[in-house]
């Protein structure tokens, strides 16, 4: 039997704001613990939440930038449930009208686009941290997370394989690096991702009974947890045996996900809207004043870089990826224009695309860096692209120049001029040059004449090595034509 | 709608309350007559009345996203039943 694998994700967003979302502590991260856990966030009686202003701006704009519903009252509700880093005994979240509703996503898998549907998006409390090691039996709690504001994304059960899953996380990571209201860092727990995972047969209209892998922190745990689960949940299911709601933990030494509790005797949670909390409204200016700071979206300048450059979805796709990126390779534009190239302006961004995706991302991985620390400043770039365009420099004499510029040996002028790297454009001395090359191979020239194609390509190579690289090829190979008779 | 008494003790069990039979059977007849209140108040039509958050007509204060708690933790944990290296110890709880 043929089977689909249907997978919905939950991600917690930590915003990134100064302090807690109903706390005036601070949330910054690695402090000694329970330094930054104050009277409301250890829960002393008469303690009252007040709402962080910061906390519901960036769940604002986050519902602006993926085109939602904002519920202009929306309300929070107590999660109760007990657990020593929980010292309320309840977690303030939102339940019936959270802030953000019925929003959307566009995913990019190879060169195709899909929508996935943003079910809800509401705001919420942290919890602390507890420490099951080593206290003489005892678990040890840090409360300084207890309180950190976090946006919990739904979305509904639209992907279809762990591909997609990963580029729809990675998209939303995107957006919310993007738009400022989370700093990204999956290793400190700042974007955390549980996936509902459940398979059916092809066709199949029902949905199949679904297991939660909880807390997954990258990108390669959660396309290899979301693999296993469903390679095992059909394995089950063709040996004759019923799937179970579950919650499960991904093992990352074993590659395997494991029941962490079964739902049956599922938390009751018992909701109900907090007292201590007014519902919140959302007033319209405030939100229009919010819309006019949004900047230019990555699916915005996608769809921009397609229409008005010319380039691939999977080229728009991958320099929108992160807003240094594309700040970076705009900012390599901007220095090319107006655009030298004779193809007009897609040409040099096509070309401006190549080096950024290529070159620059390569000696960027190669010593870990993020682009904003590149070597090479968008200006120096746009310096070398300059030069391949107007053809002083060949695709090799490129990558040496490229060499240099990130060694810092100065701008592309300044190290083609050094090292005498020009292009050879005097075409009378390329042609001595053929002339030479002709006279001292006249095996070649014989071989060639006899038919070989493979004697022509021997008799560039030997002209490209006496010009040690500067002569155009194109031009190498039209003179050598042209001497040999056609 | 009625509570079972099976109702009462899954209530008390979420609730983390140890109750006993006698009690049991007094908080059934207590609740059971709190939802015939709500059974009540259910039966008047409210078609086209936004429900009441507060007696007057507020929402929620909003305070300024700034740090204003300093670090307090000795103080905190000087009431604390056990610490050790800053953090609060709890008996072992296992999943």
């Amino acid at each position: 039997m043929q089977w689909e694998t249907v997978i919905g994700l939950e991600v917690h967003v930590q915003l990134t704001t100064a302090a807690k979302i109903f706390s005036g502590a601070s949330t910054a991260f690695g402090a000694a613990p329970n330094t930054q856990a104050c009277a409301v966030d250890l829960a002393l009686p008469g303690v009252l939440p007040v709402l962080n202003k910061g906390a519901v701006e960036r769940a604002i704009r986050f519902g602006l930038a993926i085109g939602a519903r904002l519920n202009r009252i929306n309300v929070f509700a107590r999660k109760n449930y007990f657990y020593p880093d929980l010292p309320k005994g309840y977690q303030i979240s939102q339940y019936e009208l959270p802030i953000v509703e019925a929003g959307s996503l566009p995913i990019q898998v190879g060169e195709q686009t899909k929508t996935i549907r943003i079910t809800r998006a509401h705001l919420e409390e942290d919890a602390g941290k507890s420490l099951h090691e080593d206290f003489h039996g005892m678990t040890g709690i840090d409360l300084n997370r207890a309180g950190t504001p976090l946006l919990e994304i739904v979305s509904e059960p639209d992907m279809r394989s762990a591909q997609e899953a990963v580029a729809y996380a990675r998209a939303l990571h995107t957006l919310v690096t993007w738009i400022g209201i989370c700093d990204g860092n999956m290793q400190e727990g700042s974007f955390r991702v549980d996936a509902n995972v459940s398979v059916r047969p092809k066709g199949s209209e029902a949905f199949g009974t679904r297991r939660e892998i909880k807390n997954l922190n990258s990108f390669r745990f959660l396309e290899q947890a979301i693999e296993y689960e469903a390679r095992w949940q059909i394995g089950e299911l063709e040996d004759g045996r019923a799937i179970h709601q579950a919650t499960v933990l991904f093992d990352p030494d074993t590659g395997e996900t494991r029941m962490m509790r079964s739902k049956e005797e599922a938390h009751d949670y018992r909701y109900f809207p907090d007292p201590d909390l007014l519902p919140v409204k959302l007033d319209e200016d405030w939100i229009e004043a919010i819309r006019a700071e949004l900047p230019e979206l990555p699916q915005q300048k996608q769809a921009r870089y397609q229409a008005e450059l010319a380039l691939s979805a999977y080229d728009a796709a991958t320099l929108t990826a992160s807003r240094a990126t594309a700040e970076y390779f705009e900012a390599v534009l901007a220095a090319l224009s107006p655009s030298p190239s004779p193809e007009g302006r897609g040409g040099a961004a096509k070309l401006a695309a190549n080096w950024v995706m290529g070159d620059l991302a390569a000696a960027l991985n190669r010593e870990g860096l993020d682009i904003a620390q590149s070597r090479i400043t968008p200006g120096r770039l746009a310096g070398l692209l300059r030069r391949i365009d107007d053809g002083t420099l060949s695709s090799k004499l490129a990558k040496e120049v490229f060499a240099a510029l990130w060694a810092g040996e100065g701008d592309a002028d300044t190290i083609i001029a050094a090292r005498g790297l020009k292009q050879m454009s005097d075409a009378g001395e390329l042609e001595r040059i053929v002339d030479e090359v002709l006279a001292a191979n006249p095996k070649s020239v014989e071989e060639y004449r006899a038919g070989k194609d493979k004697a022509f390509n021997a008799l560039v190579g030997q002209v490209m090595k006496a010009t040690r690289g500067r002569a155009n090829p194109q031009q190498v190979n039209a003179l050598l034509k042209q001497r040999l008779g056609g | 709608m009625s509570l079972t008494l099976e109702d009462i003790r899954r209530i008390a069990h979420l609730a983390r309350i140890r109750i006993d039979a006698d009690e049991a059977a007094r908080y059934q007849s207590q609740l059971n007559e709190i939802f015939h209140l709500i059974e009540q108040m259910q039966a008047v039509d409210t078609a086209g009345i936004e429900p009441m958050a507060h007696a007057r007509d507020v929402y929620q204060r909003l305070r300024e996203d700034v740090v204003t708690e300093t670090n307090r933790r000795e103080a905190f944990q000087a009431v604390a039943p056990q610490v050790e290296d800053g953090l609060y110890l709890v008996p072992k709880v296992i999943e």
